[in-house]
């Protein structure tokens, strides 16, 4: 190929350069910076190379932390797929105001700021004045204190979560299904398909794409979830509620040791570019299909 | 296998119909027999689709009964019908091999596993799917699935009546003609019920023995293709059917001629009859093979202008004008070709005569 005399045309990529540099890279390395230092105060700071690596990697708060936030994940897919599925199913198939009714209302909690979110939640729960709180606590006469009985705290948690998400999982799994030809169901019926069989060998292959979506959003998401939970419990009783984000702003913002906090930044997003990575290749083999 | 009986059927899609414009059918009132090879044709939007999924129970009508023998079906689902049928694009369960998906309505009806078997196989042969049965239906090239979704529908022996809803649409035409004659073997092996959609008459024609033409929701003629041609009961079938399809020209008649502006046409008798004693507006229409052209003028000609020669391979289309009215005929390739002026004669059996569109014979 010729080569070009003039290179001038690269000044073209400037603003993007700034725009990412800006954006990513300096915020990046300042927490590089942080976590390869001890910092006392700016001007007296040591380089301590990979020691706060090594602490973070042994370091059993964390250990604790991301077990904690693989089962919250887990759960979070568990239920919000098979309950955004089922919801979506009972939509009505063509659209209508009714249809575009019910969209608009399922879709609300999207919209929400997500520390309202979690303010919804305190107030819901609270059982002087709360509805559900009130409710389970004197109607049901079931004694009920989230922020001080860890398995309460995780109910609260997750009724939120499911609560604030599930919609998007609705969202998706409606569009899949109205991209569903009619003739598939006109043949399904005739070739005497049950329910059932509609929704294992059409519905839910014709889903995949965007169920494949879901899952990837949805894991992403819960597995970098700070705002709600914090505003809700605070990260406990104790520790059970702390994920790794919360736990990641105590260390940083809380105790000020930005030096542990830099090293368990990277970490983190070393692991959650881990997944991006598989997650990457699962969704572009979603899109493509399977060839042989 | 059944006989289906249409009583006063007509549908309109709006839940209250205002006038006739409202009606996707009209009035549909016949019987089409047992073990026909039976093809709806008609342009898009004539209601052939619609006709089908009253047949097949997708789409109850807003009047009026289906039968099939004595059995009043109106009011069933497709399954309870027991009528298969392969729609326009394959639909196909993605995850199943080809076997399954061929075994699939068997296996909702409980059929037993050695005959499912056995029944599976045979189809595959018939479509040439045996080397591809334990392959994935969603990898195959598109005339496949299309393949597979008429081995569904021709898998179950007891059924009613397999309706086609342009099946062929997707697949290439060599295949085209070649699974046309499978299903026309099909048809005289297993002597089901066929019912046939589509907008191609060559399609038509060379699949079914009974065409069923339709125009704006309505049959205008059911006949074998030859009565078709031969004989079209409307206007409608006369310039569909054939390619260029039927002249019309307006006319009177005088005496048991037909008059065309300032030319005379002779007419048979009886039909010159006929047609001075209809009201409505009168044609008179001929199949342009029909047509004598002439380069040179002989007796009993009309006189006319050429306008152009289309060279179709085996033969040559002649457009003429005729007292301002186009005419289309066909020269045969020996012919000698006209070319400022032509002298056409309308011989007298071929030529009919419409009222109000509708053949007066």
């Amino acid at each position: 190929m010729e080569k070009w005399s003039d290179n001038k045309a690269w000044f073209l990529v400037l603003p993007v350069v700034l725009l990412v540099a800006f954006n990513a890279v300096i915020p990046l390395m300042t927490v590089v910076n942080y976590s390869v230092q001890d910092i006392f105060d700016p001007a007296h700071r040591i380089f301590v190379g990979m020691e706060w690596y090594r602490e973070m990697l042994h370091n059993s708060r964390l250990h604790d932390a991301l077990v904690r936030q693989f089962i919250f994940s887990g759960l979070v897919l568990l239920i919000e797929l098979p309950l955004g599925v089922f919801v979506a199913l009972t939509m009505p198939r063509k659209s209508g105001w009714k249809t575009s009714t019910a969209l608009v209302l399922i879709a609300l909690p999207l919209l929400i700021p997500w520390n309202v979110i979690g303010t919804i939640w305190v107030i819901f729960l609270r059982p002087d004045i709360g509805l559900l709180g009130r409710f389970i606590d004197h109607t049901l006469g079931i004694h009920f204190d989230y922020p001080t009985v860890p398995m309460e705290a995780w109910i609260s948690v997750m009724m939120m979560e499911v609560w604030h998400w599930t919609p998007l999982v609705v969202l998706l799994a409606y569009a899949g299904l109205r991209s569903i030809p009619d003739a598939y169901y006109q043949a399904a019926s005739i070739d005497g398909a049950s329910r059932w069989a509609v929704f294992f060998y059409i519905e839910l292959p014709k889903m995949r794409g965007v169920l494949t979506i879901a899952i990837l959003l949805r894991f992403m998401y819960s597995f970098l979830i700070y705002t709600e939970p914090f505003v809700l419990t605070g990260g406990g009783p104790g520790d059970s509620t702390t994920f790794l984000s919360i736990y990641l702003v105590k260390m940083a913002v809380g105790e000020f040791d930005v030096g542990r906090a830099g090293a368990f930044s990277i970490i983190y997003f070393l692991i959650v570019l881990a997944f991006c990575y598989v997650f990457y290749q699962v969704l572009l083999r979603a899109g493509t299909g399977e060839k042989q | 296998m059944a006989r289906i009986t249409f009583d006063h059927i007509a549908h309109s899609y709006y839940p209250k119909p205002k006038g006739p414009h409202d009606y996707a059918l009209k009035e549909i009132d016949t019987i089409w027999e047992d073990g026909g090879a039976y093809a709806l044709l008609g342009p898009s939007g004539c209601g052939k689709t619609t006709l089908l999924n009253v047949i097949s129970g997708l789409l109850k009508p807003s009047r009026g009964r289906v039968l099939y023998d004595d059995k009043d079906v109106t009011t069933l689902t497709p399954e309870q019908r027991n009528i298969a049928q392969v729609f326009q694009f394959p639909v196909l369960y993605d995850t199943m091999t080809v076997y399954d998906n061929l075994a699939f309505p068997l296996r909702n009806r409980g059929v037993n596993k050695t005959d499912i078997d056995q029944r599976v196989r045979e189809v595959a042969e018939i479509l040439d799917l045996s080397a591809d049965l334990k392959r994935r239906a969603a990898n195959l090239s598109a005339d496949a699935k299309q393949k597979i979704s008429l081995g569904r529908g021709l898998v179950r022996s007891d059924v009613a009546a397999v309706l086609f809803d342009e099946p062929l649409t997707v697949i290439d035409p060599h295949l085209k003609w070649h699974l046309r004659r499978k299903l026309k073997e099909i048809h005289d092996q297993l002597n089901l019920t066929l019912i046939y959609v589509t907008h191609d008459q060559v399609e038509a024609l060379t699949f079914a023995d009974k065409v069923i033409v339709m125009f704006e929701g309505e049959i205008v003629q059911i006949g074998t293709p030859e009565e078709l041609v031969e004989n079209p009961q409307h206007k409608f079938v006369g310039y569909f059917i054939g390619s260029p399809g039927m002249n019309f020209l307006p006319c009177t008649i005088e005496g048991h001629h037909a008059r065309v502006e300032d030319v005379t046409i002779a007419l048979a008798p009886e039909i010159a009859e006929l047609g001075s004693r209809s009201s409505g507006e009168l044609e008179l229409g001929i199949r342009p093979m029909h047509l004598k052209v002439h380069a040179t003028p002989v007796e009993n000609a009309v006189p006319v202008t050429v306008k152009t020669v289309e060279d179709q391979g085996s033969f040559k289309i002649l457009t003429a004008a005729l007292n301002g009215y186009s005419v289309q005929a066909r020269l045969r390739e020996e012919q000698p070709v006209p070319t400022d002026k032509a002298w056409v004669q309308f011989p007298v059996e071929r030529t009919k005569l419409f009222a109000d569109q509708r053949l007066i014979a």
